[in-house]
């Protein structure tokens, strides 16, 4: 029997010749990363537990992110915890403010996940680098800490379910949209502990962008990991940038999935998931009726510089409307830099949107853009759960950042179409 | 009935024979762990702060009304959403000894046993709980027993590599143990 590109990578990876989903196998890591949430107690247990050093300096990534720049003193003693282990163990990839970004976008964009690598984050969202063929997954602090310390950590081998996008996608259609179709097709719970596997012609159209936008929400479905397997766009995006050598891997023809979905690309709309759940999906041109207060661009999600230039695209020569707050996040520095060398501030400074400093911050409820009872976001982040951006009594829309840049002019959930056809009649 | 938090952990540890006996609060399918633990706590990293904020955003008078002792019950995909350890973290600084639920989200389980919070998988017994109920479990044979209806379920047994590393106390002394000098 043959194996799949996730069950290649962790057998690479245990130093065996073949695993089997449901075996549970001590892997080496490739690379391991934390935030300024999740790695101060990784720290600690690390520092409880006796560890004297780290299994490799180069190979760990301690990044503050979260509450970043620094958003109250409990938060700058975190990160000062970070700074200050760092310089102890010789952590090479430390970056504060100025250098730093959104973990998940900063860490493929500087080449230090790439692909074949097994990844392991003190943070959900690590599965993003999936999108690079690379089996990447979220972890606690405490196998952050063993990870730091021993180089290893305990995976269970998951059955892999196989999802193909036939067709060629819509206008203004991204990876978000597929992915949150995808959750509302399966559920919050709908691959659990599983490998999601995406594969066919819409995927293969795909930007490097968007891919990390599917991979990035496979945790929001329960999956362990999202993968795409490799190709020219893949290792167009590699070259020159990935810091080791690539390893190339892909699904044997004979590999076993415990499901396969073959979905029509051509047919999902641009896609919203109202509160409370990314599993509780509606088309966005169904839901105009819903007004709002905030819009959020940005996130590991959708902070990337294509999501910039498509908000820019559905705000240039418009204004946010008056009794909304838009707020665009690059989600790091060499993005920030692009877009604004590309003039996009200028488009977003003239509608009236603010651009903020790299952070998770919002998405997060952290940051730079609560919400009161009652308020209403549109938001490119990944989850909407109670509480998720505020108070409990406030609500997230997730989306893709075409939607939210027209939600953010038109006051209400809109599609570009929605604007441009307002336009015309007006 | 007062099982002091941590205290599960270790005697669980001990390999014997392990009974924790608690007043169940009862909770839906699909708590995630910003309901478990709001991320405008998680700038704070100790289980008797973060324990004060538990399951605040779900109920917001939980912190004060749930008792050393007392247990959780919940349907599927329980913690589900973020990895951060703050949420088992929480639960156990607020003493409580055992979540049995009908599924729980992957990095949740993980850093229960990771972290020494014992969880049990037991769909019928989840049925079977009423809130306030009494409930006992004993957490090496996986019997849970409604002490207030009589009822008796099994939990899904723990894989034998599960077991060890409850044997060892957590991950990190596991780990400690592989590198030791053979």
């Amino acid at each position: 029997m043959g194996m799949t590109i996730t069950e290649k990578i962790l057998a690479r990876s245990a130093g065996k010749d073949h695993v089997e989903p449901g075996e549970l196998i001590m892997g080496k890591v490739d690379f391991c990363l934390g935030n300024d949430i999740t790695a101060p107690v990784a720290i600690d247990e690390f520092e409880k537990a006796g560890f004297d050093s780290v299994f490799d300096s180069e190979r760990i990534a301690l990044i503050p992110d979260h509450f970043t720049p620094n958003k109250d003193i409990k938060t700058a003693q975190l990160v000062k915890q970070m700074r200050e282990f760092s310089k102890r163990h010789g952590v090479r990839h430390y970056y504060d403010v100025g250098r730093v970004g959104v973990e998940h976008a900063l860490l493929p964009e500087m080449g230090l996940v790439g692909p074949g690598d097994c990844v392991v984050g003190a943070d959900s969202h690590t599965c993003t680098y999936g999108a690079l063929g690379a089996f990447a997954t979220g972890v606690g602090s405490t196998d952050l800490a063993g990870a730091m310390a021993t180089g290893e950590v305990w995976f269970r081998v998951p059955e892999s379910i196989k999802f193909d996008f036939a067709g060629e996608l819509g206008p203004y259609v991204t990876g978000k949209d597929l992915i949150l179709y995808t959750i509302g097709q399966i559920g919050v719970d709908g691959a659990l502990y599983q490998a999601m596997e995406f594969t066919g012609r819409s995927i293969e159209a795909l930007s490097m962008d968007s891919r990390f936008s599917i991979c990035n929400m496979a945790i929001e479905a329960g999956g362990k990991n999202g993968i795409i397997a490799a190709d020219d766009v893949t290792k167009a995006y590699v070259e020159g940038r990935f810091r080791r050598e690539p390893r190339y891997m892909y699904s044997d023809a004979d590999a076993s999935y415990v499901t396969t979905y073959r979905w029509r690309g051509d047919e999902i709309p641009l896609m919203v998931a109202k509160p409370h759940l990314p599993s509780n999906t509606q088309a966005a041109a169904e839901l105009a009726d819903v007004r709002i207060d905030q819009v959020i661009i940005g996130s590991c999600t959708n902070g990337r510089i294509e999501d910039l230039r498509m908000a820019a695209e559905v705000l240039r020569g418009q204004k946010v409307h008056d009794d909304v707050r838009c707020i665009v996040i690059p989600a790091t520095q060499a993005i920030w830099q692009q877009a604004m060398e590309e003039g996009l501030f200028q488009v977003f400074v003239e509608a009236e949107a603010v651009v903020s400093a790299p952070t998770c911050g919002p998405c997060l409820g952290g940051h730079m853009g609560i919400l009161a009872e009652g308020e209403r976001a549109v938001s490119t982040t990944n989850r909407n759960f109670v509480g998720r951006m505020g108070h409990p009594g406030s609500e997230v829309y997730l989306a893709g950042p075409y939607v939210a840049a027209a939600s953010a002019i038109a006051g209400h959930i809109a599609t570009p179409d929605q604007i441009r056809s307002k336009e015309v009649a007006a | 009935m007062s099982a002091a938090p941590g205290n599960s952990a270790a005697r669980m540890s001990d390999g014997g024979r392990t009974t924790i006996t608690g007043r169940a609060w009862t909770f839906g399918r699909d708590i995630d762990t910003d309901l478990i633990i709001a991320a405008r706590y998680l700038n704070m990293k100790t289980a008797e702060e973060l324990a004060a904020h538990l399951m605040e955003d779900a109920d917001a008078d939980f912190p004060t009304k749930v008792r050393p002792g007392d247990i959780l019950v919940a349907h599927e995909n329980f913690g589900c959403g973020s990895s951060r350890e703050h949420a088992p973290m929480a639960i156990k600084g607020a003493g409580i000894p055992l979540v049995i639920a009908k599924s729980f989200a992957r990095i949740f389980y993980r850093n229960s046993f990771n972290t020494g919070l014992p969880i049990l998988v037991a769909p019928a017994a989840v049925d079977g709980i009423r809130e306030g109920d009494t409930v006992e479990a004993d957490l090496t044979t996986g019997v849970i027993r409604n002490m207030t209806t009589g009822k008796e379920f099994q939990a899904e047994p723990l894989p034998e590599f599960m077991r060890e590393l409850v044997a060892a106390g957590g991950l990190l002394p596991f780990l400690k143990g592989r590198m030791a000098p053979k």
